[in-house]
């Protein structure tokens, strides 16, 4: 869970560094996204890098849901017999439910902002156009409910990693005495960075200061 | 059981007897010399020989333990669902040893002269000196195994004074020093159990001993998930089964605490010693009503900072606030002007009780003193009585649902340990061959009066470092022992399953608890902290008609097999009931005062204890017998520490 | 006040088990919650039923044997209190209250409120001492302990072993009982020959019981009598996994 999750994390830091260069304009968004393909060139054959990525991505993706789905059927077995009374959590139930049941709710968000941005199925541009026209056109403010889907699956996202970031930290035996609140922080800065650094975009075409 | 039919409180004088095992000469050399003399067995041996123990406290946990890594085949056994949970785990205060960290003038003799003298002459000194000696052994030991013991900032252990002793003895683990110890035997006795050497049997209860030839052999036990009567049988048995203050139903025991394991063997014919001798707590928080189940102790350390006073006027039912200074009477300062408020236990609750008993009592049902920190709050302000006493008053708040920094507490005092049972020599062997007890289950060490931070030590004393040598001297000769008797063992099968039948059968119209509640009531009004030979005599007539009603009309729902806690308990109250009636006739015998036993007719002019040394110097050691109690007297010879009469004044 | 009482009874491992409804009256305010209970079991045998059967013994919180599951909360709401520290005063007249017993596989139910946690016994033989037998010790002053070092060893070895951290982890783990002990031993300096493999070991054994992962929800220290701290569980991942490398 851990590992696979550290992995996404620092993809995320990466993919929402690219995202911000839209605020520097067209060419320098499209520049960015065609450089992901050809870097490595002419060393490496066209789109090698971003492969091993894409690979990388979706083996951390498959192994970590594979390990929530294992914990899941662990803890059933854990308890076979269920309470009667289920009280609100005396922990906050935070984590229980924005990482178990947020979990799916991202799953399903990737798969429609892949539909979205990276295969154009359901972008008004569709595949063939610039990634920042796909972008502009996918958030326009007329599309208002695609941008509101964004919001509310990116703070999905906020609260998972909030948990999951420190979470991490713990299972990984880092964040034993000392270290305990300082991490607990960080994790929530790392959380709040990436959902504002994410949702700058989107919300900037939707309100029309990106056109 | 009912049907004996004698004279209230009869009972007959047998021969005397005597420790033979403790050597002479100078007390400081006569645990080396016992243990030299002691006969090894053959390490091929001791996994062939085994060893049952009964009870996993700090004495029975640590004994159980120290054989296991001997080598020996121990079977453990304990009535809770773990061996983590003994009583011994409750005990706040701390463990004395003779370290002399302090370098304030402490030493082994001194330690042993304090208990000696702490005891009021009567406890022997050979243990006592023992006991003082393997002190600082086991805080070695308990180090050693990780008990987090507080520390100063150089990193060396901490200690405090404690119970009115002059040095810094006492070492602590906050309040929770019997959690640590006890914790500290059970890792190592789980590592025996993993290492194979200690065969583990929670949630059994012993029920009957098994005697063949003349040597305890076995014991017989009721496995309290499936219902079923067991037998295992030994080469030597330990008891360390506890004390029995819950004859008195309301104590700072544990609920499950009870008589039963050392009750049995003193009717197979282990001489029970000095049983009237009990200690009673003067600070604990106060009965509030008849449900209630057990009392709470608080720590003793509340009296160096509270003052304990009550209204000079009887029936005075103002709030505490609203009581003027001047009609205030703060009893024990007034009683005891040198020591004032730090009096030692037995002498704060008597005159607890004396204050109570003259009407002028607080809260619910006069049985109350308060104990009042408006005078040290205004002193060092609320927040460094906060710091000394923070937990204690949350635990008083929670209980009461009082704030203690608004309102003084209150407090009463409660049984708290029982200094007598089961007699043993020198090795700790009853006057069964082969039957040994530990810990608060014998009657060493403590005389008439336990110090405080005592029994922590004298339990891991005796099972770290006493038992392990005594027992392999007995063992030695276990090739002589023979088999065990089959009709010893059946007899003692029958035994246990009669009278599991015979409380079934009953159904009658009374709880066992019922019973017990009237019991205690019974022995605390009659042969608690003030005994008169007037109230013993109503005591011993009330208890034998309470029993027979008790036989007659309990009602024990459920079946023999499986998990019932009303059988459990049933069988434990028929057991107190006889121990009670041996505790009044011990009382009603010794018509003397010592330690924790005050009977009115014996006090000097200022109302102290009495005691008589020229009548009473002696351990009664009571025997069993169908026609009632025989008594056999173990003198006692004090050689080094002079008999005096303690003042507190 | 009068109370509407929900308790799960369970005549024996094999059993099903149900839900039974009891109503109680005139119970006092200072009651504490186990009392409350003896005095319906009074009733109950008196009308010739079977009492409820539930674990406890020293009732002052501090044996660990008491434990049960009050309106879905581990020792009911009360924080840092265990099921005999509770007092009556928190309930209103009228309420109903539902009790069940911690739920976990490897707490199986004996009886009623009754489980067995012997798996917690096995946990600790994995590992969880000190290997020093008796006699074996230096003196205790031999080996100084820096104070914060043997104050935090304290605050970890209070767990008083209930189970309560099993019975509200969502996902029945039982993390933080396993890792206060790996924690008090691993902070002190006598800890340190067997500070890894004691981990390993007493993790692999937990696992082996068949309790559930750690997700660090939180909810095992929250209803903890001793308030254990979640980055004990930390601790015990450092020292495992430096175990297994």
């Amino acid at each position: 869970m851990a590992i696979t999750g550290a992995v996404l994390v620092l993809f995320l830091i990466g993919h929402m560094l690219g995202n911000l260069k839209i605020f520097l304009g067209a060419d320098a968004f499209n520049g960015y996204a065609e450089w992901l393909r050809t870097v490595g060139e002419p060393a490496l054959p066209a789109r090698t890098i971003l492969t091993i990525t894409e690979i990388v991505l979706v083996a951390a993706v498959v192994l970590h849901m594979w390990s929530a789905v294992s914990l899941a059927r662990r803890a059933a077995r854990a308890r076979p017999v269920r309470y009667a009374v289920r009280r609100r959590s005396q922990a906050n139930g935070y984590a229980t439910h924005v990482m178990r049941y947020g979990g799916i709710v991202i799953l399903l968000f990737v798969v429609w902002h892949l539909l979205d941005m990276t295969f154009g199925v359901v972008n008004p541009e569709g595949y063939a156009a610039t990634p920042y026209d796909r972008m502009v056109a996918g958030f326009a403010p007329s599309r208002w409910w695609v941008t509101s889907f964004y919001v509310v699956a990116l703070a999905m996202v906020g609260l998972h990693l909030r948990h999951g970031v420190w979470s991490a930290f713990q299972t990984l035996g880092l964040a034993g005495g000392r270290s305990y609140r300082p991490l607990r922080a960080l994790a929530g800065v790392v959380a709040l960075a990436l959902v504002a650094g994410f949702l700058a975009a989107p919300l900037a075409v939707t309100i029309g200061v990106i056109k | 059981m009912s049907g004996i039919l004698r004279r209230v409180g009869e009972w007959r004088v047998g021969a005397p007897i005597a420790d033979t095992r403790a050597p002479e000469g100078p007390i400081e050399e006569r645990w080396d010399k016992r243990r030299f003399s002691a006969k090894l067995v053959n390490p091929a041996n001791k996994r062939k020989l085994t060893v049952i123990v009964v009870g996993t406290g700090l004495a029975g946990g640590s004994a159980a333990a120290t054989l296991g890594e001997l080598g020996y085949n121990v079977k453990s056994f304990c009535y809770q669902d773990s061996p983590r949970r003994a009583h011994s785990i409750a005990a706040q205060g701390g463990i004395n040893a003779a370290k002399n960290y302090r370098g304030d003038g402490d030493s082994v003799f001194r330690l042993f002269y304090d208990t000696v003298k702490g005891g009021d002459f009567r406890s022997r000194e050979s243990n006592v000196y023992r006991l003082a000696q393997v002190s600082v052994n086991i805080i070695d030991q308990a180090v050693a195994q990780g008990v987090p013991f507080a520390r100063e900032y150089g990193g060396l252990l901490d200690n405090r004074s404690f119970g009115g002793a002059q040095v810094s003895r006492t070492f602590y683990a906050r309040g929770q020093t019997g959690q640590q110890l006890l914790l500290g035997a059970y890792q190592a006795l789980e590592r025996q159990v993993a290492a194979g050497t200690v065969e583990m049997h929670t949630r059994h209860e012993m029920l009957e001993l098994i005697v063949s030839d003349g040597r305890a052999r076995g014991i017989v036990v009721r496995d309290m998930v499936t219902g079923e009567i067991e037998t295992h049988l030994a080469d030597a048995v330990v008891l360390a089964s506890g004390g029995y203050g819950n004859v008195f139903y309301l104590s700072t025991n544990a609920k499950g605490c009870n008589t039963t394991a050392i009750w049995r063997a003193h009717r197979r014919g282990a001489y029970f010693a000095n049983p009237c001798y009990t200690q009673i707590h003067p600070t604990c928080i106060p009965v509030s009503g008849d449900y209630q189940s057990k009392l709470t102790l608080m720590s003793e350390s509340l009296r160096n900072d509270g003052r304990v006073w009550v209204p000079l006027r009887k029936g005075d039912e103002r709030p505490p606030a609203q009581i003027p200074e001047d009609e205030r009477d703060y009893y024990l300062e007034r009683i005891y002007p040198a020591f004032g408020n730090l009096v030692p236990r037995d002498i704060a609750s008597r005159a607890a009780k004396n204050v109570c008993d003259e009407g002028r009592g607080v809260g619910p049902g006069g049985l109350g003193v308060y104990l009042d920190f408006a005078d040290a709050i205004a002193r060092l302000g609320r927040e460094a009585v906060e710091k000394k006493y923070g937990n204690l008053f949350e635990m008083y708040e929670r209980i009461t649902g009082e704030n203690p920094y608004e309102a003084p507490m209150r407090i009463y005092p409660a049984v708290h340990y029982t200094m007598g049972g089961l007699w043993v020599d020198y090795d700790l062997q009853s006057s069964i061959p082969g039957l040994f007890v530990v810990g608060e289950a014998n009657f060493s060490d403590h005389g008439a009066n336990r110090l405080g931070a005592s029994a922590l030590m004298q339990g891991l004393a005796d099972g770290y470092f006493v038992l392990p040598t005594t027992v392999g001297d007995y063992l030695a000769g276990a090739g002589t022992f023979g088999q065990v008797d089959q009709d010893a063992v059946d007899e003692a099968v029958d035994r246990v399953k009669e009278k599991i039948s015979r409380l079934l059968a009953v159904n009658g119209t009374r709880t066992a608890d019922s019973f017990h509640r009237e019991l205690g009531r019974i022995m605390w009004d009659y042969c608690g902290m003030e005994r008169t030979e007037e109230s013993l005599r109503k005591a011993l007539e009330r208890i034998p008609e309470l029993r027979e009603e008790f036989w007659n009309n309990v009602k024990v729902p459920g079946d023999p097999e499986g998990l019932n806690q009303a059988l459990e308990r049933a069988g434990r109250v028929a057991d107190f009931f006889e121990l009670a009636e041996l505790m009044c006739v011990d009382a009603l015998h010794r018509s003397e005062s010592c330690g924790g036993h005050f009977r009115a007719e014996s006090q000097d002019a200022d109302g102290e204890a009495l005691r008589d040394d020229d009548e009473f110097a002696y351990v009664a050691a009571w025997e069993w017998t169908p026609d009632g109690p025989v008594l056999h007297k173990e003198e006692l010879d004090y050689e080094y520490v002079k008999m005096t009469q303690r003042s507190y004044k | 006040m009068n109370l509407t009482l929900k308790i799960w009874r369970q005549n024996g491992p094999e059993d099903r088990g149900r839900m039974v409804t009891y109503q109680v009256e005139d119970v006092s305010p200072d009651m504490s919650f186990l009392e409350m209970l003896d005095v319906l079991n009074e009733r109950l045998t008196l009308a010739g039923e079977e009492p409820v059967a539930f674990d406890h013994d020293c009732r002052e919180g501090i044996c660990g044997m008491c434990g049960m599951v009050i309106n879905g909360v581990a020792h009911g709401e009360q924080r840092a209190t265990t099921t005999c520290q509770l007092h009556m005063r928190h309930f209103k007249d009228g309420d109903t209250v539902t009790i069940e017993p911690w739920r976990a596989a490897p707490f199986p139910v004996i009886k009623d409120l009754v489980v067995d946690r012997s798996s917690f016994d096995r946990i600790i033989q994995a590992g969880g001492f000190i290997s020093v037998p008796t006699g074996a010790a230096p003196d205790a002053h031999s080996v100084p302990v820096p104070k914060d070092a043997a104050d935090a060893a304290f605050d970890a070895a209070t767990c008083i072993g209930c189970g309560a951290c099993v019975a509200a982890c969502p996902n029945g783990s039982a993390s933080l009982f396993t890792a206060a002990k790996v924690t008090h031993l691993g902070l002190l300096p006598q800890g340190q020959p067997e500070r890894a493999s004691r981990a390993k070991a007493m993790v692999e054994q937990m696992d082996a019981e068949g309790f559930g992962g750690c997700t660090n929800t939180g909810e095992c220290t929250a209803v903890c009598p001793k308030g254990i701290p979640l980055d004990a569980i930390a601790r015990m991942n450092a020292d495992y996994l430096k175990a297994s490398k």
